[in-house]
C-alpha cells in the first residue's frame, strides 16, 4: 500500500523519471542497431529520424507524468501533440516496458477527459512485456474510483487482453479479493469474472466465495460468465461446488479481445522478425494466430514441456509428487543462464525438438546432452519443413519466401551456434540446389552451404560442385562473389572441425587416423581444386575485377595458411589463371594481397620442410615435390617482375610470362624490361608519381629512373608507409638483399 | 502442375543411389536409415502385389469399414514415446484436447464426458511382416446432446496410422520411435488438422501431405492392371490434365479390364516381379493407341487419377481400396511412398 501512495502523491517523480529515462535509452539503442526494422517501418528511414521519434516519446511520458488536473484536450496543442506521439509508437513498436506506469496512472487517475483516457488505453500496447507493479498500481486507482465507468470497463477489458504479457503474476493473484469485490457492479461483472477466470487457482476456491458466486447467480439469473468461474471452482473443488452446472456451453465469455489484439500482433509480427535466436520465449502463450494456410507447417514453434505426466495413474504421479526428485523443470519456466545450470539436471527437452532452434539455452543444454534420440527429432522435423515450405520446389510457396528466408536464417544461426551442420539441412540443399534459381533467398542458402558436413568427392561434386558450378558461371559478378565467400566459409569450417577432432582424437579412441586423416585431406584437396577452377573461369568470363579477385585471393589467404594455422598437412597452389592475374593486376590492393599469401606459403613450406627434416613427428603426408616446384617458379616470376625486372626471361611456369627478346622488341614498348617492377608495375605506379612529388616537389617530368639506389630504399620505407603491410612481409621475407645500401639482386628465394 | 514437373525433375535428380563413406562426422544427424541412399530409392524393381492373403485372421468389419472411402494420405515421421500401450490415455487426452481447441482458451477437464469421444485402438492384423507396427486407428464420434442416455453416436471422422512391410526403414529407427510412416484420414479437415497437430505435438513428429506423382500413378495403373480379381471388374480409367490451357481440361481414357490385362501380359515379363521398363511399354503403348485414334499426345499431359477394381488413387494423394484382397498389398507401396517423403 506504500508505494501506491507514494506513487499517487507524486513524491518521487523524479526518480521513477531518472530510472525511465536511462531504462528507455537502452531500448532505443536496441532499436538503433536494428537497420531492418528500420527499413521496414518506412516512416523512420533513418537513425536521426528514429532516434527523435524516441526523443519525443520521453518527452510525451515525462509530460504526462507532471500533466496537471483537467487539461482540455481542443484547446491544447501540447496534449494533442504528446498523445500522438504515444499512439503512433505504440501501433509501431509497442511500448517500453518502463512506460506502462506512467500512462496507465494518468489515464486511470481521472485527470485527463475521458477521450483521452481512451485514446491512452487503447494505445497500451507492450513491445516486450507489462510489469506487474504497473498493473497492480492501477488496480489501486480502480479501488479509489477516480476514474469513470466506461474507462474502468476498458482497463478490464485491457487487463484479460493483456494477461499473457504481464511479467508475473503473484503480486496480481494476492489482490484476488480486490476484484472479487468487484463482481457486485453489474456493468464489471462479466469482465471480472473473466479475469478471475484467469487468476483462479486451486487455493482461491473458497467456500464464502462459492456462496457470493450462487448468491449472485440467484440474483441475476443464470449468466455464463458467472457459470464459467463457478465450473472453474467446480474443477479445482467439485466436493466444495455441489451444484450441477450445464455440462456445455458454447461460449463463456464474450471475445473480449478489444482494440488491442491487431495491435499487438502487427507489433509482434515487426519485432519478431528482427532475431529470431535471441528473442524470449516468455510469451510463448500468446503468440499471434498463425495465418498460415496449412495446419501442420509451423515455423516457430514455442518450446512446451512434454505432457507424458497426464498419462501416468494417479497413484503413480502422487508418489512422484511426494518424493520430488523425478520432478522435471518445465521448459516454459527457462529464462536464464543461471536457472539452466540450476536444473540441468531436472530438465527435460520440449514436446517438440523444433522449438529449440529459438532458444538459446536449450541449444546450450542439447551440447551437453549426448543422446541421439534429440538429433533424429531435429532431423525429421526440420527435414519435412525445409520441403514443404521450400519456395522454389513448391509452386504455390512464393508468397511465402519473407518467412522461408527467416527461417533459414534461424537454422543458419543454430548451426553456426552449435558450430555444426545439421544434415536435414544438407540434404535439403543437395535436393534443392538443382532446382535453384540463384536468386531466391540467395544469402541464406549460400550460408547454408557453409555449413555441409565433409563427405566423399564424388557425392560433393554431383550434388554440391556440379550445381552450384552451373549457377556460378551463369550468373553476376555479385554471385560470384556470395559463392566464393560461402565456399571459403566452408572450408574455414571443415578446418575448424578438423583441428577439434585432433585435439579430441589423442585422448579418445577415435577413428583410426589413417583413413580418416587422408580422406579428409583428399575432400579439402577437392575443394580447393574446385574453387581453384571456377575462379580460373571466373576471372576471364568477367575479366579480371578486382572486387572478385579480391574474393578469390581473401580464400587463398585460409589455403596458404593451413598447415601452421590447421595443422592440415596440405598445401596447394593457386592456378596460375589466378596467380598472374592478380601479379599483374591493375590495382595494388590485389598486389598486396598476392605478396602476403606468397608470404604465409614461404612460411608454411619452410615449417613443412623444417619438420620434414627434423623429423619431429613421423609425417604419413609430405607434401609433394610438385608444391614446392609450383612455389618456386611463381616466386621467381614474382621476383623478377618487381625487383630484378627479369621477368620475361627468367619466369620458368609453362603458363607464365616468359617472353623472347625479338617478340618484345616488336611491341616497340621502351623499357619492357623494368615494367612491372614496383615502380613501373601498373598497380604500384600511383605511388611512384606521388613519391616523386614528395622527393622532387620541383621535378615535374616524372623521372623514374631517379628512384634508384639510397632512393629506392626510401620508395619502399614509403611504400610500407602506406599500408603495402603485405608487400612488406613479401620483400623482407623472400628477397635476400645483399647489402641494405645498394639495390639488390634476387637472392636465395627458393625453399 | 508446375509443381508437379519441378517434383518429376527432383526425382530423376535423385536417382542414382549413394552410398556414405564413413568419415568422423561434421554434423550430427540419423546415423540410421540410410541404406537406401539420403533421398529414399528410386525403384528399378517392385515385387508384385503379393498373393492375395487369406483373410482368416483378419477382421472383416474392419476391412469393410477401410474399404470404398476416400482416404487422404499423410506421410508421418517416426513417432517419438508412443506406445501401445497407452491408447486408452491418448484418447482421454485427444479428446480433451479436441475439445480445448474448439472452446479456445478455456479451462477443460480431462475424463469428463464431451461433445466429441475418441477412440484409439489398434487394428493388429494389418502389417506386413512381424517387424511392421501394428496399424493405429483414431475414430472421433459425436453424441447428440439432445439425448444423452440413448446417446446415438454419430461417426464425424476417422484416420488410421499404418506401416506395410517398412522393414528396412523401421528396423533403422532407434527404441524411442514408432514407425508408422503412413495416416490416412477420412472426415472434416478440421479434424484432421486437430487431431494431426495433436500427434505432432504429443510424439514430435511431422505430418506432410502424401501427393502421387504421375510416375507412381502410372506404376499404379501397370501393377493394378494386373490383378486378378473375381468378380466381372470395372474398367480401367486413367485421367489426364493438360496442362497451360485458360480452361482445366481433363482427359478420360477408359480400358476395359480385359484389354488392359491382355496388354500387360504382352509387356510383363520378369517374373514376380514389375521393372520400370515394363510400366513404361505399357503406358507407351496406351498412349500410341490412343494417339492413333484422337491424335493427342498423352505423353505431353499429367496422369492425375488411376482408377481399378483394386483401387483408385488421385495424385493429389487421395486413394479409394476396392479389393479387401489387395489392401495390404496397396498399403505396401503407399508404406514405400510415404518413407520415401521422410527420408
Amino acid at each position: 500500500m506504500q508505494r501506491r501512495q507514494s506513487s499517487k502523491t507524486q513524491k518521487q517523480p523524479l526518480q521513477v523519471h531518472y530510472k525511465n529515462q536511462s531504462d528507455l535509452s537502452a531500448w532505443r539503442k536496441g532499436g538503433r542497431t536494428d537497420p531492418e526494422k528500420i527499413v521496414q517501418n518506412n516512416q523512420s528511414p533513418n537513425d536521426q529520424k528514429n532516434g527523435s521519434k524516441q526523443d519525443s516519446f520521453e518527452q510525451a511520458l515525462s509530460y504526462f507524468e507532471k500533466v496537471q488536473d483537467h487539461v482540455s484536450l481542443k484547446k491544447n496543442n501540447v496534449l494533442q501533440k504528446h498523445l500522438t506521439t504515444v499512439e503512433s509508437i505504440a501501433l509501431q513498436r509497442g511500448l517500453p516496458p518502463e512506460g506502462f506506469d506512467v500512462l496507465l496512472n494518468v489515464a486511470l487517475s481521472g485527470k485527463l477527459a475521458d477521450t483521452v483516457n481512451t485514446r491512452l488505453l487503447k494505445s497500451l500496447v507492450p513491445a516486450s512485456v507489462i510489469p506487474e507493479t504497473s498493473v497492480v498500481s492501477s488496480v489501486s486507482w480502480l479501488c479509489v474510483g477516480k476514474c469513470s465507468g466506461n474507462i474502468q470497463l476498458l482497463f478490464l477489458r485491457w487487463l484479460i487482453t493483456m494477461f499473457d504479457f504481464i511479467d508475473h503474476k503473484d503480486q496480481l493473484r494476492a489482490l484476488y479479493g480486490f476484484f472479487f469485490s468487484f463482481l457486485q457492479d453489474e456493468k464489471m461483472c462479466p469482465y471480472v469474472c473473466h479475469l478471475l477466470y484467469l487468476l483462479t487457482r486451486r487455493e482461491s476456491v473458497k467456500p464464502f466465495r462459492i456462496r457470493r458466486l450462487l448468491d449472485l447467480q440467484a440474483k441475476m439469473g443464470m449468466q455464463s460468465h458467472l457459470q464459467a468461474l463457478l465450473s472453474l471452482y467446480k474443477l479445482f473443488c467439485p466436493e466444495l461446488v455441489t451444484i450441477t452446472l450445464p455440462g456445455k456451453m458454447k461460449t463463456y465469455f464474450k471475445n473480449s479481445d478489444g482494440p488491442w489484439k491487431a495491435a499487438i500482433n502487427a507489433v509482434r509480427q515487426r519485432n519478431q522478425k528482427n532475431s529470431p535466436v535471441s528473442q524470449p520465449l516468455f510469451l510463448g502463450t500468446a503468440r499471434p494466430q498463425s495465418r498460415k494456410r496449412k495446419w501442420n507447417a509451423q515455423l516457430i514453434i514455442p518450446a512446451s514441456s512434454t505432457n507424458k505426466n497426464n498419462l501416468k495413474e494417479d497413484k503413480e504421479r502422487n508418489r512422484v509428487d511426494l518424493y520430488g526428485i523425478n520432478e522435471s523443470f518445465p521448459v516454459e519456466q527457462l529464462q536464464t543462464f543461471p536457472q539452466l545450470l540450476q536444473n540441468i539436471c531436472h530438465l527435460e527437452f520440449p514436446s517438440q525438438m523444433g522449438s529449440v532452434l529459438t532458444n538459446p539455452l536449450l541449444l546450450h543444454y542439447m551440447n551437453c546432452i549426448k543422446d541421439e534420440s534429440i538429433y533424429l527429432r531435429l532431423y525429421y522435423w526440420m527435414g519435412q519443413t525445409l520441403q514443404e515450405e521450400c519456395t522454389w520446389c513448391a509452386a504455390d510457396n512464393n508468397q511465402y519466401e519473407e518467412e522461408f528466408k527467416d527461417f533459414l536464417e534461424t537454422v543458419y544461426k543454430t548451426e553456426c551456434f552449435l558450430q555444426e551442420g545439421f544434415s536435414s539441412c544438407e540434404e535439403f540443399l543437395y535436393k534443392s540446389l538443382p532446382l535453384w534459381d540463384g536468386l531466391c533467398c540467395r544469402s541464406q542458402i549460400l550460408r547454408l552451404v557453409s555449413w555441409i558436413p565433409l563427405s566423399s568427392f564424388s557425392e560433393m561434386k554431383s550434388h554440391l560442385y556440379d550445381p552450384l558450378a552451373q549457377l556460378f558461371f551463369t550468373s553476376s559478378l555479385y554471385f560470384k562473389c556470395s559463392v566464393l565467400e560461402s565456399l571459403k566459409q566452408l572450408l574455414q569450417n571443415w578446418l575448424n572441425w578438423h583441428i577439434i577432432n585432433l585435439d579430441s582424437e589423442s585422448d579418445s579412441q577415435f577413428h583410426s587416423l589413417n583413413t580418416t586423416l587422408s580422406g579428409l585431406v583428399n575432400v579439402v584437396a577437392e575443394l580447393i581444386h574446385f574453387v581453384g577452377w571456377i575462379s580460373t573461369v571466373a576471372l576471364r568470363l568477367e575479366h579480371n575485377p578486382t572486387f572478385l579477385l579480391y574474393f578469390i585471393l581473401d580464400f587463398y589467404e585460409t589455403v596458404c595458411d593451413m598447415y601452421l594455422r590447421y595443422n592440415m598437412p596440405l598445401l596447394i597452389m593457386p592456378p596460375a589463371g589466378v596467380f598472374y592475374p592478380a601479379l599483374l593486376s591493375m590495382d595494388s590492393v590485389s598486389l598486396n594481397q598476392l605478396c602476403y599469401i606468397m608470404y604465409r606459403y614461404r612460411t608454411n613450406l619452410v615449417a613443412a620442410k623444417e619438420n620434414e627434416l627434423t623429423k619431429k613427428k613421423i609425417l604419413q603426408f609430405k607434401f609433394s615435390s610438385q608444391t614446392y616446384q609450383e612455389y618456386n617458379q611463381y616466386i621467381i616470376a614474382m621476383v623478377g617482375c618487381l625487383w630484378t625486372s627479369s621477368a620475361f626471361q627468367k619466369d620458368v611456369h609453362p603458363q607464365g610470362l616468359h617472353m623472347d627478346d625479338e617478340l618484345l622488341k616488336k611491341t616497340t614498348v621502351q623499357e619492357f624490361k623494368t615494367s612491372f617492377n614496383i615502380v613501373y608495375h601498373p598497380a604500384m605506379m600511383g605511388y611512384a608519381v606521388l613519391f616523386l612529388q614528395q622527393a622532387w616537389p620541383d621535378d615535374t617530368t616524372f623521372n623514374f629512373s631517379l628512384i634508384k639506389g639510397k632512393k629506392w630504399n626510401w620508395y619502399l620505407e614509403y611504400l610500407y608507409a602506406q599500408g603495402l603491410k603485405g608487400l612488406k612481409v613479401f620483400i623482407e621475407s623472400s628477397i635476400n638483399r645483399v647489402s641494405q645500401a645498394s639495390r639488390s639482386k634476387a637472392g636465395n628465394v627458393q625453399v | 502442375r508446375r509443381g508437379a514437373a519441378l517434383a518429376a525433375a527432383m526425382e530423376s535428380a535423385d536417382g542414382a543411389a549413394r552410398t556414405l563413406p564413413s568419415f568422423g562426422r561434421l554434423s550430427r544427424g540419423p546415423p540410421f536409415g540410410r541404406a537406401h541412399g539420403r533421398f529414399g530409392r528410386s525403384p528399378g524393381g517392385r515385387l508384385l502385389l503379393p498373393a492375395p492373403r487369406s483373410q482368416e485372421n483378419a477382421d472383416p468389419q474392419i476391412t469393410a469399414f477401410l474399404l470404398r472411402k476416400q482416404w487422404t494420405l499423410y506421410s508421418v515421421t517416426p513417432m517419438y514415446r508412443f506406445s501401445d500401450a497407452h491408447l486408452r490415455d491418448y484418447a482421454r487426452l485427444l479428446s480433451a484436447f479436441i475439445a480445448a481447441e474448439k472452446q479456445k482458451g478455456l479451462a477443460v477437464e480431462i475424463g469428463v464426458e464431451l461433445d466429441i469421444k475418441v477412440a484409439v485402438s489398434n487394428i493388429p492384423d494389418l502389417k506386413g511382416s512381424d517387424q511392421d507396427q501394428a496399424a493405429v486407428l483414431v475414430q472421433l464420434s459425436s453424441r447428440s446432446s439432445a439425448s444423452q442416455k440413448n446417446s446415438e453416436e454419430k461417426l464425424i471422422w476417422s484416420g488410421w496410422f499404418c506401416c506395410v512391410s517398412g522393414d528396412d526403414f523401421s528396423q533403422n529407427v532407434p527404441e524411442d520411435f514408432t514407425c508408422l510412416p503412413l495416416f490416412l484420414a477420412n472426415g472434416a479437415d478440421c479434424y484432421t488438422s486437430i487431431v494431426g497437430s495433436w500427434f505432432q505435438k504429443t510424439f514430435d513428429c511431422c505430418f506432410r501431405r502424401l501427393a502421387i506423382s504421375p510416375l507412381n500413378l502410372s506404376w499404379m495403373a501397370a501393377m493394378w492392371t494386373g490383378c486378378k480379381v473375381d468378380k466381372t471388374a470395372s474398367a480401367v480409367e486413367l485421367v489426364f490434365s493438360v496442362p497451360r490451357l485458360p480452361q482445366p481440361l481433363d482427359i478420360s481414357y477408359a480400358i476395359h479390364p480385359e484389354d488392359a490385362k491382355a496388354l500387360w501380359a504382352t509387356v510383363h515379363k520378369t517374373p514376380g516381379e514389375i521393372t520400370q521398363e515394363e510400366v513404361d511399354v505399357f503406358m507407351d503403348c496406351l498412349y500410341s493407341h490412343f494417339h492413333r485414334h484422337f491424335k493427342i499426345h498423352l505423353s505431353a499431359t499429367k496422369l492425375v487419377k488411376v482408377s481399378t477394381a483394386i483401387a483408385s488413387a488421385h495424385c493429389e494423394g487421395i486413394i479409394k481400396f476396392l479389393q479387401s484382397q489387395y489392401l495390404s498389398g496397396v498399403l505396401m507401396l503407399l508404406t514405400e511412398l510415404a518413407i520415401s517423403q521422410i527420408q
